[in-house]
């Protein structure tokens, strides 16, 4: 499994509106790029396009790897839902891709999987019995089972509180190591652990911020997380005033 | 359910002592209108006559629901499996249910002969639609975030049918068996009227015929037992099964 550098070029439009104007997006090999930007300006539909998905909106242009595969079959996905479905213990949502593909599915990854999100004994258990971290937890588990080179993450930790986010955001950098990884977050400060490169998006286009030298993930109250933050922050307010 | 029981049976006992008493205040003849009590003993004095017919309309119900709901099914998931099954299927659908199902009772029974095969087709007729509208509607309404989730994981569409959406419409599929169940009698009794030697609907013409209405009125009490019954086990059945698909 080698992780590519992808890069997607191009505008998108819903007919006549456009979603984002001509851009060049790029997530470099093995590392963390968040993308940032107010509601609306067209994150997610980007993240849609990477995935293969219906986006809603027409896309002009190309996406493309630099190891020259496609990218349909190595990509995963997250959601800010954790879309297990009810009916299945949480090892079978874990072993969702296997089921659905019907192939085999490997119980004793699964399980390892499951003890490494910090989900040891919840095997049998049933998803309405689990809270909304723990849930999202499995969703990790399951993402991490397809064992894809590329992750696209839109929003996986921004319905968790600040301590479960904070736990998923160091369980994830840890378990994604080695893969590239695309997170669209609303977030300045979990930008600012996270991203080997930051990438703001505005209705301008996009801009990639020189993030800060210690490796990912940073402690949350290390200065240099602090001070990106602030730096992100400021720049998305005065964004959206110009707006 | 099991709480509204007792309230059900007071309700049920009110109603029965308020017909006694208008029977009797108004001196109705056992003719037009029999007394609760009169229904009882009827009942009683023809138990196994009545058990016997019953156990037919039963059978019938019973038949007419496997095969009913089997279609209603198998018909949900062919119109959502693809657009163009959708297009063939939907004007037939609708066409069915333009014809009402009561008029073709002659007609089964003359197909179908005077026994089980009428019954059961009239009430397979009549459950079908409920069931496979509720599904095929449960079917078109998995949550799209599901069936990315499938996508992403390059599940073949034949999985996706049965892994995902089947099981997402249960709840759909049960709010369909609910309505099945209290249709079901209707189109073995109406069966039953057009043409039989046997059953509760036969018994309550036959009653009828000879001016036994107490008889007549003992069927249906029993044709109305055995609806709840089968309604209630339909509820409890289905909400044992749910329980695990209801979204959460």
């Amino acid at each position: 499994m080698k992780a590519p550098t992808i890069t997607l070029e191009g505008s998108a439009s819903y007919g006549a509106v456009p979603v984002f104007g001509p851009l060049k997006f790029e997530a470099p090999a093995g590392a963390w790029t968040c993308l940032l930007g107010s509601s609306g300006v067209g994150k997610s539909t980007l993240l849609r396009l990477l995935a293969g998905l219906d986006a809603g909106a027409i896309f002009d242009g190309t996406i493309s790897s630099n190891d020259g595969a496609p990218l349909r079959a190595r990509a995963a996905l997250m959601l800010q839902s954790d879309m297990l479905l009810p009916w299945l213990s949480i090892l079978r949502n874990v072993t969702l891709g296997a089921r659905l593909r019907g192939e085999k599915a490997d119980q004793v990854r699964a399980t390892q999987l499951l003890n490494d999100v910090g989900l040891a004994g919840f095997a049998q258990r049933m998803p309405n019995t689990l809270s909304g971290g723990q849930r999202q937890r499995v969703a990790l588990a399951r993402t991490l089972m397809e064992d894809r080179p590329v992750m696209l993450l839109d929003e996986p930790f921004s319905a968790l509180d600040a301590k479960n986010r904070a736990a998923m955001q160091e369980l994830s950098a840890r378990l994604f190591s080695g893969r590239t990884v695309v997170l669209v977050t609303h977030d300045p400060y979990e930008a600012a652990r996270l991203g080997t490169s930051v990438v703001v998006m505005t209705k301008a286009g996009l801009q990639v911020l020189k993030s800060p030298a210690t490796p990912v993930i940073r402690a949350y109250d290390s200065p240099d997380v602090m001070e990106f933050a602030t730096k992100l922050l400021t720049l998305l307010h005065n964004e959206s005033d110009a707006a | 359910m099991m709480r509204s029981f007792p309230k059900m049976i007071l309700v049920g006992v009110a109603i029965l002592i308020l017909w006694q008493i208008l029977v009797m205040l108004l001196a109705l003849p056992v003719y037009i209108l029999p007394g609760p009590i009169a229904v009882g003993l009827a009942l009683w004095n023809n138990l196994a006559l009545i058990a016997d017919h019953a156990l037919v309309t039963l059978i019938e119900i019973l038949a007419g629901l496997v095969f009913g709901v089997s279609l209603g099914v198998a018909v949900a998931i062919i119109m959502a499996w693809s657009s163009s099954m959708r297009a063939l299927f939907q004007p037939l659908l609708i066409f069915s249910q333009a014809i009402p199902i009561f008029a073709l009772a002659p007609i089964l029974t003359l197909w179908f002969g005077y026994g089980f095969g009428s019954k059961i087709v009239m009430t397979l007729l009549i459950i079908f639609f409920p069931v496979a509208s509720a599904f095929f509607d449960g079917l078109m309404r998995t949550r799209s975030d599901w069936l990315e989730l499938a996508q992403i994981m390059r599940a073949p569409p034949f999985r996706v049918m049965f892994f995902l959406r089947v099981p997402a419409a249960m709840p759909s599929l049960a709010s369909g068996l609910n309505i099945a169940a209290v249709y079901a009698p209707i189109g073995a009794v109406i069966g039953e009227w057009v043409g039989a030697s046997r059953g509760l609907g036969y018994l309550m013409l036959l009653a009828n015929g000879r001016a036994k209405i107490d008889l007549m009125f003992a069927a249906l009490i029993v044709l109305v037992v055995m609806t709840m019954l089968l309604r209630a086990a339909v509820h409890v059945i289905s909400n044992k099964v749910l329980s695990r698909y209801i979204q959460t």
